[in-house]
Formats: structure tokens, C-alpha cells, sequence
């Protein structure tokens, strides 16, 4: 019954959503006032696709009921990720992973590389796993995705618990989800993350109800539903099956760009000082036939590791054979000149070659080729080893700083499914200080923005057009910082200078606005039966700094190649007096919205303005100041204190990735 | 799964019988280091009696594949059976190795 009355609203959202936004366009624009009107008629375009989005998530909402029994033969590693928690905090969680009912092997997957940790894990029984010898410092590490598709490695279980090192699982975690993989082709299986240090108001806005309720559920209506870092199981094959993909189609593109390169390196190398050698002008003949037939095999169909090994044998031998006749000239001249000067030196000897020089010499590095960078750095390239990372084989997705999403949608992109299951399974810690909060959500924005211009979903031909919108849709909310300065330039615009965006403030106006700004609300209840979602609506309208960095700091990432810039997460909370400094940009806007009330109300009882325009920009501005006041509240938070007197020590925050998605449903 | 091998002139070659899964990956990546560190770079991995393979097998294969290279040879598969051979084509693999009939021929012509 309820998806009848979501499905409703989302229906009439839409139909009232489009009259109004048409409306808008077509016939109230204020173009005297085009600066101000036509940002204002985008922001509301982009509230109106936003919560399209929304309905259309919650349209297909997927109650699931429990999975059948798992059979007992399933295998089970549970891997905890940790890089600089403490290790208490650690092993409180390993030591609950160890006690899961379900039979497993439990491992720490450490990428501090602790000696404590490990003697830790280990008087413990609990696996302990550090990076490779495979991942040399010039190699890129990939953070939490590279410590996950390390162990991979060495680990050998059917299914793979993920956790965070702060969450603690319930010993049932994988009694209740294992059996969703019955389905062979079940590749993920998704729980809640929830909070346990978070007050009733929940100042930071940790818990994200929405996101882990008819978010996920609507997602996994239209097999969507998304991997989120931790409190997940995934099969291993599916995992491993993306890494052989992704290593094939990086192998590929590796050696054609090389093929394609080697001809201009050795024109480049052909017009340099050394190629007047004559040995070496023979070399890069022997490079260019080799090249060019590797070029032929490969458009032929023949195997990246013949192809490959082939150019690598032909170069080989051919320098070889030019380096050991070099050297035998080279003898020769020796043995004259020893015959020349035999008379003097009476029994010196002949001066010989060593035999080994010839091995030495023709060694990639030490040959003439090796002096010609560009001709070396291609040949290299032509390799089926993958040599720009640590490991050939990368099952978790490396595009991004959140992993999480770029996986899963790459593993929906090869057919695989996935589930939510709403439960919580696993009881986590949220971050305690504003900071700490701030650089999350900045981070996890960052990497959604991130996979959206690297792997865009809209136009990945193999995810269904569901599929497609829910990744999108993700995508488009953190977009909601650009709208939100408009929406809060708006109201001071018309309260300061009397300019209004709209023609008139009229009847018009109002009976198309109200009921489409009623009937949005009334589905934010119906889908949300009642879920808190207002603190998800403040901070996504008051976090607007956060959002507007991470989408231009990722732009800058994803096209230019520039660091994204972001501090790891400190985990212990921020000491120090409230840090007012973090929110400048909304304190800077908060006082603007105020005084531009005073100077509305001044204007209006000089007479110049009027009183429904002032009316109803002052209403906007104190809803605008009402949203913003969460920002006191978060600076002010003190950090978390138990009810009944339960933590002794000081709170830890450790690093977690929120779902800013608790979504905002303003327009205007 | 069990693994043995055997140097030849030219090359040396790895058998595997049963089920190259992922619990027998890690294993395939020890025998062919150890076959390697013997200073047979040329490696066959013969896989006429694996019946069974999953991505973690053809990961270890890749891995395998690596080590040979760094080492100068090179690794190749002989023998695939149609399971097999499925999976290679669904992961693209296809693209990347060959399969051969036999281990005398995987090193035929070099």
C-alpha cells in the first residue's frame, strides 16, 4: 500500500515539478534582471531533476525478506582495513570478527605496517596481512583499495566480509547474508552503517537514514543497490573476474599506445647525436621492423604475450648480435695493435675482451638503445606485465578515492547483481569534531565526482538505463553546492535591491509553487515513513563549501592530473577551542542573509518595497538562517558522551565515509 | 589440486590435476617461483588434467606470467579444456595468452 501512495507522489512531484519549472521558463523570467533570474530558474531546474531522481529511486523500493540458508562448504575471509587507527580500537574489532559464528578466517589488513599490530593479531590467532614486496615505494599504492586487492592475494576465502576497523559485527553478520549468494550470480551484498557515538539530534549529521533505508532499497529495486566500503560481503570471483577484465582491456591500451609511440620515438631518436653511430642506426632499424610487425600481429588477432614476446626476443637478439660484432671489431683492433706494438712490449700479451662484456653490454640499460630514452621507455611499455602498478591483477577499482562506488558499478556493468539487505549488522563509530566530518564528506565527494568524469554512468552501454540513473543520481546531488548559492544570493538580492528574478510575485506564481512544494515534502514522508531527514537537509543545503571544492578540486584531478589535495583523516577528535574558522564561508553568508533582512524591513517602511515580495523573501532567508544554524550546533559538538556513564576513555573518531545523499528537498 | 613439474631442454613444465580454484592459486604461484628461482625461466603450465578453472586460477596465472618475464622467459598454457576455455574468453583473457595443444609445442618454434 505505501508503494501505491510513494508511487503517487512521485507521479504528481513529477507532473507539478514540470508545470511549475515550464512556467518558470517560459513565462516569468525577469530578463531585466537575467544575472540573478536565469541562475535562479537553473538551481531549480537542478532541485526539480534532483528530487526526479529521488522519485525514481524510490519508485521500484525493494522490501527483501531473509535469504535462504547458505550451504555449510561456503568459505568466508573477513578482512579488516586499517592504516593508523589505534589498536585497541583494532582489536576490538578484530577480536568481534574473530567470534562471528559463521566459520571464517578473520585478517587485519594493516597499511601502517605495525610490529605492535602484528604481534597483536597474532598472540590473537587473527591473520595479519601487509603490503607485498610487489609494492615498491615507486609504485602507487591506491590507499584502501590497494590494501584490499593486496590481500586478495593471499587469501583464499569464496566470500570476503569487508569492515572498517571501527566496526564492530554482530556474530550473526554472515548467517544473515551468505545465503543471498545461492544466486551465482550475487556478487555484493550491502548493510547498514550505523552509528553508535551519536546523539539523539545528531549535530554532524552522521546517521544517514535515507541513504541506508529507501535509498539503498530503491537502488536494489533496480539491481543498483551500491557497495559502500564496509559492512559488506562480496564473492571473490566476481572481484577477481573484474581484475582480469580490467588488466586485459589495461594491457591492451598499454601496448597499442606504445605501438603507436614507437614510431615517432625513433623518428625523434633517428635526428639525435647518438643515431650517427652506425651500430645504433642498425639497432633502430631492427626496433622499427619489430615494432611495425608487432603492429600487423596485434591488428591480426594474435595474443598480447606473443606479440609482446616476440618484440621483446627480436630486439633482444638483434642488439645482441649487433653489440657482439661490435666487440669483435673491437678485438680485432686490439689484436693489431698488440701485433703493432709487440716488438716494444716484448710478452705483454693480447688485451682481450671479457666474455661477459657482451652479456653486460647488450643488457637493456647498458646497450647504445639504452641511451635513447624514448625508444627505451616504449620498448618497456610493449609488456604484458603491467609495470606501471604493483600487481598485474587490481579487482578493486583504482580511478577513484571511493572505491566502493567505481567497483560496484563495474561490477554491474558486467552483469553482476547486487543487494541491500536493511539490517544492521555492524555497529560503527562517527566521527566527533567538525573537522574530521568536513574532510570526510569532502573526500567521499570527491571520489563520486571522480568516477562521474572518469567513468561517467550515463553513458556505460552495459548497465541497464536503471542502473545508469541511480549511479547518476548520486552523482548529480553533489552538484546541490553551486544551487545552494543561488539559493542563498536570491533572497539578498531582492531584500538589498528591490530586484525580484520572477516577473511578478502573483497568483501565478503561488498556485503553481505551493502545491509542487506540498506534494515534494509529502514524499520525502511517504518513502521516508517518517525517517528523520531533516538534518540530511540542512547539511546538504549548509555544507555548500564542501561541495563546491570537491566538485572543482576533482575537475582539476580527473583533466589537469592535480593531487586532490586531501589530509588523511585525523582520528583521534580535534582538541582545541570550537574552530570557527572551518565554517568562514557560512558565517560570511549567514551574516549577508541578516543584514539583508534589516535592510528588506527598512526598505519595506520607507515605502520601497513591497510588502508580499518582502514577506516572502524574508520567509526564504530565515529558512535559509534555520538550515544554516546546524553549523553552531556541529562547531559547538563537544564530542560524544554516553547517557549512562559508559566510556571512560577519550571518544576516538575514526575515519567514515558518510552518504551526504540525505537529500534536500528545496526548490527555491 | 596437485602440481608437479619437470625441467626439460628447453623449457620446463608445470602439470596441474583437478581444480585450479582459488584456494589452488596460491599454490600454482609458489610451484612456478620455485621453478623459476631453479633458473627455468621458459615456463609451460599444462593444463590438460585441470578440469576446473575460476578467475583466482587465471590470476595466478598472471601472476605466474609476470614473475617468467621479470626472469627473462616466458609462461605459457597448454592443454585447455572447455571449461577453461570458457573462462578465458569471458574475461578477455583470450587476448592475452595462448593456448597451445601441447607443452612441446607451447615453446615449438623458439
Amino acid at each position: 500500500m505505501t508503494r501505491f501512495w510513494t508511487r503517487l507522489c512521485v507521479v504528481l512531484t513529477v507532473i507539478l515539478g514540470v508545470n511549475y519549472v515550464a512556467w518558470r521558463w517560459l513565462a516569468s523570467l525577469n530578463w531585466e534582471a537575467w544575472w540573478i533570474a536565469v541562475p535562479l530558474v537553473i538551481a531549480e531546474t537542478y532541485s526539480l531533476i534532483d528530487v526526479m531522481l529521488f522519485g525514481l529511486t524510490v519508485w521500484n523500493l525493494k522490501i527483501r525478506k531473509p535469504p535462504p540458508a547458505a550451504p555449510d562448504t561456503a568459505t568466508v575471509d573477513v578482512f579488516i582495513t586499517t592504516y593508523n587507527e589505534p589498536l585497541d580500537l583494532v582489536m576490538t574489532t578484530a577480536l568481534a570478527a574473530k567470534d562471528i559464528r559463521w566459520p571464517h578466517s578473520t585478517w587485519i589488513l594493516d597499511d601502517g605496517n605495525r610490529p605492535e599490530m602484528r604481534e597483536l593479531a597474532e598472540s590473537n590467532g587473527i591473520g595479519y596481512v601487509t603490503r607485498g614486496a610487489d609494492w615498491t615505494p615507486d609504485m602507487p599504492r591506491h590507499a584502501k583499495a590497494g590494501n584490499l586487492n593486496n590481500a586478495l592475494m593471499v587469501t583464499s576465502g569464496e566470500y570476503l566480509l569487508i569492515l572498517d576497523a571501527d566496526q564492530i559485527p554482530e556474530p550473526d553478520i554472515l548467517d544473515k547474508t551468505l545465503g543471498y549468494f545461492n544466486d551465482d550470480r550475487v556478487a555484493l551484498v550491502q548493510t547498514p552503517q550505523y552509528f553508535i557515538n551519536v546523539p539523539a539530534d545528531d549535530p554532524l549529521g552522521s546517521q544517514a537514514p535515507l541513504f541506508y533505508g529507501p535509498i539503498q532499497q530503491g537502488k536494489d529495486g533496480w539491481n543498483a543497490a551500491f557497495f559502500c566500503g564496509s559492512n559488506a560481503i562480496l564473492r571473490r570471483e566476481a572481484l577477481m573476474q573484474l581484475g582480469l577484465v580490467g588488466y586485459v582491456k589495461a594491457t591492451e591500451k598499454s601496448v597499442r599506445r606504445a605501438l603507436a609511440a614507437s614510431r615517432s620515438a625513433i623518428k625523434k631518436a633517428r635526428r639525435s647525436a647518438e643515431a650517427e653511430n652506425p651500430l645504433v642506426e642498425q639497432m633502430l632499424n631492427e626496433v622499427e621492423a619489430a615494432t611495425e610487425s608487432a603492429q600487423q600481429e596485434l591488428e591480426a588477432g594474435a595474443s598480447l604475450s606473443e606479440i609482446t614476446y616476440r618484440v621483446r626476443r627480436k630486439v633482444d637478439d638483434a642488439v645482441r648480435t649487433l653489440v657482439a660484432a661490435d666487440f669483435s671489431a673491437l678485438q680485432s683492433d686490439l689484436e693489431e695493435i698488440a701485433a703493432m706494438e709487440l716488438a716494444h712490449v716484448g710478452e705483454s700479451g693480447v688485451t682481450t675482451v671479457a666474455s661477459d662484456a657482451v652479456d653486460r653490454m647488450s643488457g637493456r640499460d647498458w646497450s647504445p638503445l639504452g641511451a635513447l630514452e624514448s625508444v627505451h621507455a616504449v620498448l618497456d611499455a610493449i609488456s604484458v606485465e603491467r609495470t606501471d602498478e604493483a600487481q598485474p591483477i587490481m579487482p578493486l577499482a583504482t580511478i577513484s578515492v571511493t572505491e566502493d562506488m567505481a567497483t560496484a558499478m563495474r561490477l554491474h556493468a558486467l552483469g553482476w547483481k547486487s543487494v541491500y539487505h536493511h539490517e544492521i549488522l555492524a555497529n560503527g563509530l562517527a566521527p566527533e569534531d567538525i573537522k574530521t566530518m568536513l574532510t570526510q564528506r569532502l573526500r567521499w565527494a570527491q571520489g563520486t565526482m571522480q568516477v562521474l568524469l572518469r567513468e561517467n554512468p550515463l553513458v556505460q552501454r552495459r548497465l541497464t538505463w536503471g542502473q545508469r540513473l541511480m549511479y547518476f543520481s548520486t552523482m548529480w546531488s553533489y552538484l546541490s553546492g553551486f544551487a545552494a548559492v543561488v539559493y542563498f544570493a536570491a533572497p539578498i538580492i531582492y531584500l538589498t535591491l528591490g530586484i525580484l528574478p520572477v516577473t511578478s510575485l502573483s497568483f501565478d506564481f503561488f498556485i503553481r509553487f505551493i502545491p509542487f512544494m506540498v506534494v515534494n515534502q509529502m514524499l520525502f514522508v511517504i518513502a521516508g515513513h517518517g525517517i528523520p531527514t531533516w538534518r540530511g537537509q540542512q547539511y546538504s543545503l549548509a555544507l555548500f563549501p564542501t561541495w563546491i571544492k570537491a566538485c572543482t578540486t576533482a575537475a582539476r584531478n580527473v583533466w589537469f592530473g592535480r593531487p586532490l589535495g586531501f589530509a588523511v583523516t585525523p582520528k583521534a577528535r580535534q582538541s582545541g577551542g570550537p574552530s570557527w574558522s572551518l565554517i568562514r564561508p557560512q558565517i560570511i553568508v549567514a551574516a549577508l542573509l541578516a543584514l539583508a533582512m534589516v535592510v528588506g524591513v527598512l526598505r519595506l517602511l520607507s515605502g520601497m518595497s513591497e510588502p508580499l515580495g518582502t514577506l516572502v523573501n524574508v520567509a526564504w532567508v530565515t529558512f535559509d538562517l534555520v538550515v544554516l544554524s546546524v553549523l553552531v550546533k556541529a562547531v559547538l559538538y563537544k564530542g560524544f558522551v554516553p547517557e549512562e556513564l559508559a566510556a571512560p576513555e577519550g571518544p576516538e573518531s575514526p575515519e567514515r565515509p558518510e552518504r551526504p545523499e540525505e537529500r534536500n528537498a528545496d526548490a527555491v | 589440486m596437485q602440481f608437479s613439474y619437470e625441467v626439460r631442454d628447453t623449457y620446463a613444465e608445470v602439470k596441474g590435476v583437478g581444480r585450479l580454484n582459488m584456494v589452488a592459486a596460491p599454490k600454482l604461484r609458489e610451484v612456478v617461483a620455485e621453478v623459476v628461482a631453479g633458473g627455468s625461466s621458459r615456463v609451460v603450465v599444462n593444463l590438460a588434467e585441470t578440469d576446473f578453472m575460476d578467475s583466482s586460477g587465471l590470476g595466478a596465472l598472471i601472476g605466474c606470467l609476470k614473475a617468467a618475464r621479470q626472469a627473462g622467459g616466458d609462461l605459457r598454457i597448454s592443454g585447455v579444456q572447455p571449461q577453461v576455455k570458457m573462462v578465458l574468453e569471458l574475461t578477455n583473457m583470450d587476448r592475452v595468452l595462448t593456448a597451445y595443444s601441447s607443452a612441446e609445442e607451447a615453446f615449438g618454434n623458439d
